[in-house]
């Protein structure tokens, strides 16, 4: 049997593992792709508690979530385009401009 | 007679057009003719509104003309309280007006005909230029003669104050000329203030400036003869203006030094007219003067000081003009004095007849001078009898006209005054006497050294441009210079036509002058008094009464401050016509007409004695003057160097002005200035000091707080690494230490 707790351990693994991928990654593609499994991790617990619950907001709201998402990735890639004809990279080590 | 504003304003008129339009346009012949012109239209007017005058009763002798209203009602504080200043601008003619505008306007005229003449030699602009300036005096002199107020008489006295250094500087590029012009005009200035003051007292005490109103309200007042009072100092302050216009002691040193001005200007300025114009003034307040013993006492014995101081200078000067000079100075002291012992109709008939006779001395020297090419130091003269007949005729005429010989004008006037001085005070007489030889005999030690005895002169050639002026007295060489440039000297010559013309008609005028004033101890009518009495009375009837009074003498100016009484008669007497005459009537009966004619008789003898004396000297043996001046070498020098006064008032006067203002450039320099200093070097000083807590104090705490946080910065700033993910991983931190925090201490 399949219980809430199962999903929230999914959701929490896949978190981490967003988290970590945007901490230690040097790659910024790989990081927005992380950023992807944050949020997916985040619509696991919406639509798991959706079912529980016996409640639909929870699944519209994971509907805005996916669209956002969309959205987040199309502006995020524009930007590495955008910095990667400018540097000729795609490392976030030298994206430090906003240093000291 | 409403036309009389026309006499001093044709003149004016004539020096509009020659000093504006003439300076630059006119030829030299249609500026003389203008010149000429306005003077002689002046002259004939005058001689109608003399003759207008004359028709009338002598009562009523006086016509006033208003011309404009001037100075209108300013409220002014005067001895009765808040007066109204007010001055109209009124021209008067009564017999003293009257006869000096025949003087200026007739001697004016001639001089100007003479002028044409004598100053051919100018260039054009200043041929104009003296002409205008000549116009111009004589526009401010009729002014003052007819001014009806002490304004308008000031604005004339003024006027012809500056006219005279115009003219004596004319020839402006010579510095002794123009020195003596600024020291006419500084000299007078002296005077003026005096004048002014007496002016403003006058208008202090009567409220008005009116000569008749105070004159009226004058002879009101009683006599001062008990102390010095308010009609005594005024009359003292008016009378220091007329010494310093009429060359008195202390204030005559400027007169000599104006002989630098052109010779006809010396003879109308500083020896005709304007010189007369302190006696004009003083006769003109007859009747203030006459109230005011005390102030006539000081006229008399500085007008006979300066009478004797006068001539005792002229008796060794060598240069022609300075001769004549001292002795105008000594001539008008004799005027003084007439009107000092209050003989105020003989010191004008004096004046009259001085401008004649001393006009045609100044004119005949500047024949000479022209003559001679220039030259005034007489040694340089000598038997100019050959080569200048007219001019020696004419000035015999002249000098035995001052010398007082008759019937000759000066002998008259000259008379008169000592006739009236004897019966004032026999020490004035006597002084007046030796004065007299003393003039006798300077005259004619000019004439004989200059027309008598051998020719001292350059020869022909040698004297073509310069003459001889080492000596000094080469006065107006610039004007020899101008005058014969053209060619070589020819030796001594007549003067032209002109110059003679005028010499003889002014040589007519001295033989005939005098019989106007003809005494009556000579059953002359002495018409001339008559005719001036009313001018220097007041016409008021109520002081008719003391015509009653018995007084044999009309007073004594020494006894005056002696015996009260006997001077305030002597007052009251001169004050109404009425009553001057009849004292003087009594006075000369008391004086027999014996004694007068013996009086007479003893003058024309001193002059006589002076005339032989000085023919003895200098023409039959001119070795003992030279002896004697060795002898007295002393006295001689005193004389020669004119008293030193020259050199006291510039080691006084002119030293103490100069040392004076050193002192108080000192004291600005040391004391103002470094007052000034010291407190812009405090400024600077205080302003260091305030720089210096800025930069340190002030400055310094800014700074501190600036370079704590520069320093503290570098601390922190490391953490700015500018990568998202170490901010990302501090925020993670961030949320593990919050959320451990609430999970454990909860």
């Amino acid at each position: 049997m399949i219980t809430p707790s199962h999903y929230l351990i999914l959701s929490a693994a896949l978190f981490v593992i967003g988290i970590i991928g945007v901490m230690v990654r040097r790659n910024i593609i790989i990081i927005l792709m992380s950023i992807e499994l944050i949020l997916n991790a985040v619509n696991i617990n919406l639509v798991a508690f959706s079912a529980q619950l016996q409640n639909t907001v929870g699944q519209v709201f994971a509907l805005f979530v996916i669209s956002v998402a969309a959205a987040e990735a199309a502006v995020g890639l524009g930007i590495i385009l955008a910095f990667y004809r400018n540097k000729e990279t795609i490392n976030i080590d030298e994206m430090n401009l906003m240093r000291w | 007679m409403d036309y009389i504003w026309l006499i001093p304003l044709l003149p004016g008129v004539g020096a509009a057009v020659n000093g504006l339009v003439g300076i630059r346009f006119f030829s030299k012949r249609v500026t003389a003719l203008v010149a000429c012109l306005t003077m002689g239209l002046a002259l004939a007017l005058s001689i109608a509104a003399f003759a207008q005058l004359l028709a009338l009763p002598s009562e009523s002798r006086v016509h006033d003309v208003v011309v404009a209203r001037w100075i209108t009602g300013l409220p002014l504080a005067t001895s009765h309280g808040i007066g109204s200043f007010e001055v109209p601008w009124t021209f008067r003619l009564d017999p003293l007006s009257a006869m000096m505008i025949l003087v200026v306007t007739g001697i004016g005229f001639l001089i100007h005909v003479y002028s044409t003449s004598y100053m051919d030699g100018e260039s054009r602009g200043g041929y104009a230029r003296y002409f205008s300036y000549l116009n111009l005096f004589c526009f401010f002199m009729l002014t003052l003669v007819l001014g009806g107020n002490f304004l308008v008489l000031f604005v004339g006295w003024e006027g012809v104050g500056l006219c005279s250094y115009l003219l004596i500087g004319y020839w402006y590029q010579k510095k002794s000329a123009s020195d003596a012009g600024k020291k006419a005009f500084i000299v007078n200035r002296i005077g003026d203030f005096g004048f002014l003051l007496g002016v403003f007292l006058a208008f202090f005490t009567f409220g008005t400036l009116d000569l008749r109103a105070i004159a009226q309200m004058v002879s009101a007042m009683p006599v001062e003869s008990t102390g010095f009072g308010v009609l005594s100092l005024i009359g003292v302050l008016l009378f220091v203006g007329a010494c310093g216009k009429s060359a008195q002691i202390p204030l005559y040193v400027w007169l000599p030094d104006a002989m630098e001005g052109p010779t006809p200007v010396s003879a109308l300025i500083h020896a005709a007219t304007m010189v007369t114009a302190g006696v004009y003034m003083v006769g003109r307040n007859a009747v203030l003067f006459s109230h005011a013993p005390m102030a006539m006492q000081v006229v008399a014995i500085v007008g006979v000081l300066t009478a004797l101081m006068a001539a005792s200078i002229g008796l060794v000067q060598n240069d022609i003009k300075r001769v004549l000079a001292y002795s105008t100075v000594s001539q008008l002291g004799y005027m003084f004095l007439a009107m000092g012992v209050g003989a105020f109709a003989a010191g004008a008939f004096h004046l009259m007849t001085h401008a004649f006779f001393k006009a045609l001395l100044f004119l005949c020297s500047g024949a000479v001078i022209h003559g001679m090419a220039g030259e005034q130091d007489m040694r340089r003269m000598g038997g100019l009898k050959r080569y200048l007949p007219i001019t020696y005729t004419t000035m015999l005429i002249g000098t035995l006209a001052i010398a007082g010989i008759p019937p000759l004008a000066g002998f008259f006037s000259k008379d008169e005054i000592l006739f009236r001085s004897f019966l004032s005070s026999r020490v004035l007489w006597a002084v007046a006497a030796v004065t007299a030889l003393m003039t006798a005999f300077y005259m004619f030690r000019l004439m004989s050294l200059t027309f008598f005895g051998p020719y001292r002169g350059p020869a022909w050639e040698a004297a073509a441009h310069h003459g001889s002026d080492s000596s000094g007295h080469g006065v107006d060489d610039h004007h020899a210079q101008a005058s014969h440039g053209h060619g070589a000297w020819h030796g001594p010559h007549e003067a032209p036509r002109a110059m003679t013309l005028v010499l003889v008609v002014l040589a007519v005028g001295t033989v005939v002058a005098g019989f106007v004033g003809v005494p009556p101890a000579l059953s002359g009518g002495n018409r001339i008094e008559h005719f001036l009495e009313p001018s220097f009375t007041a016409h008021a009837p109520a002081a008719g009464p003391a015509a009653g009074l018995h007084v044999t003498a009309p007073g004594d100016a020494g006894a005056l401050a002696a015996d009260p009484a006997g001077s305030a008669a002597h007052g009251a007497e001169i004050s109404s016509a009425a009553a001057g005459q009849h004292g003087e009537e009594e006075g000369e009966a008391a004086m027999s007409r014996a004694g007068e004619l013996g009086l007479m008789g003893l003058s024309v003898l001193i002059g006589v004695i002076g005339i032989w004396i000085a023919y003895r000297f200098y023409v039959r043996r001119p070795e003992i003057a030279e002896r004697l001046a060795e002898r007295w070498s002393t006295p001689h020098r005193w004389l020669t160097n004119k008293y030193y006064v020259d050199e006291l008032y510039g080691a006084t006067f002119v030293r103490g002005t100069v040392k004076g203002a050193d002192g108080l450039w000192a004291f600005d320099r040391q004391v103002v200035d470094g007052a000034v200093n010291g407190s812009g070097w405090f400024t600077i000083f205080s302003s260091w000091v305030s720089h210096l807590i800025d930069k340190y104090i002030v400055d310094g705490l800014v700074n501190l707080v600036g370079s704590v946080l520069h320093e503290g910065s570098f601390v922190f700033r490391r953490m700015q690494t500018g990568l998202i993910q170490n901010y990302a991983l501090l925020m993670l931190f961030g949320i593990f230490a919050c959320l451990s925090v609430y999970l454990l201490v909860r």
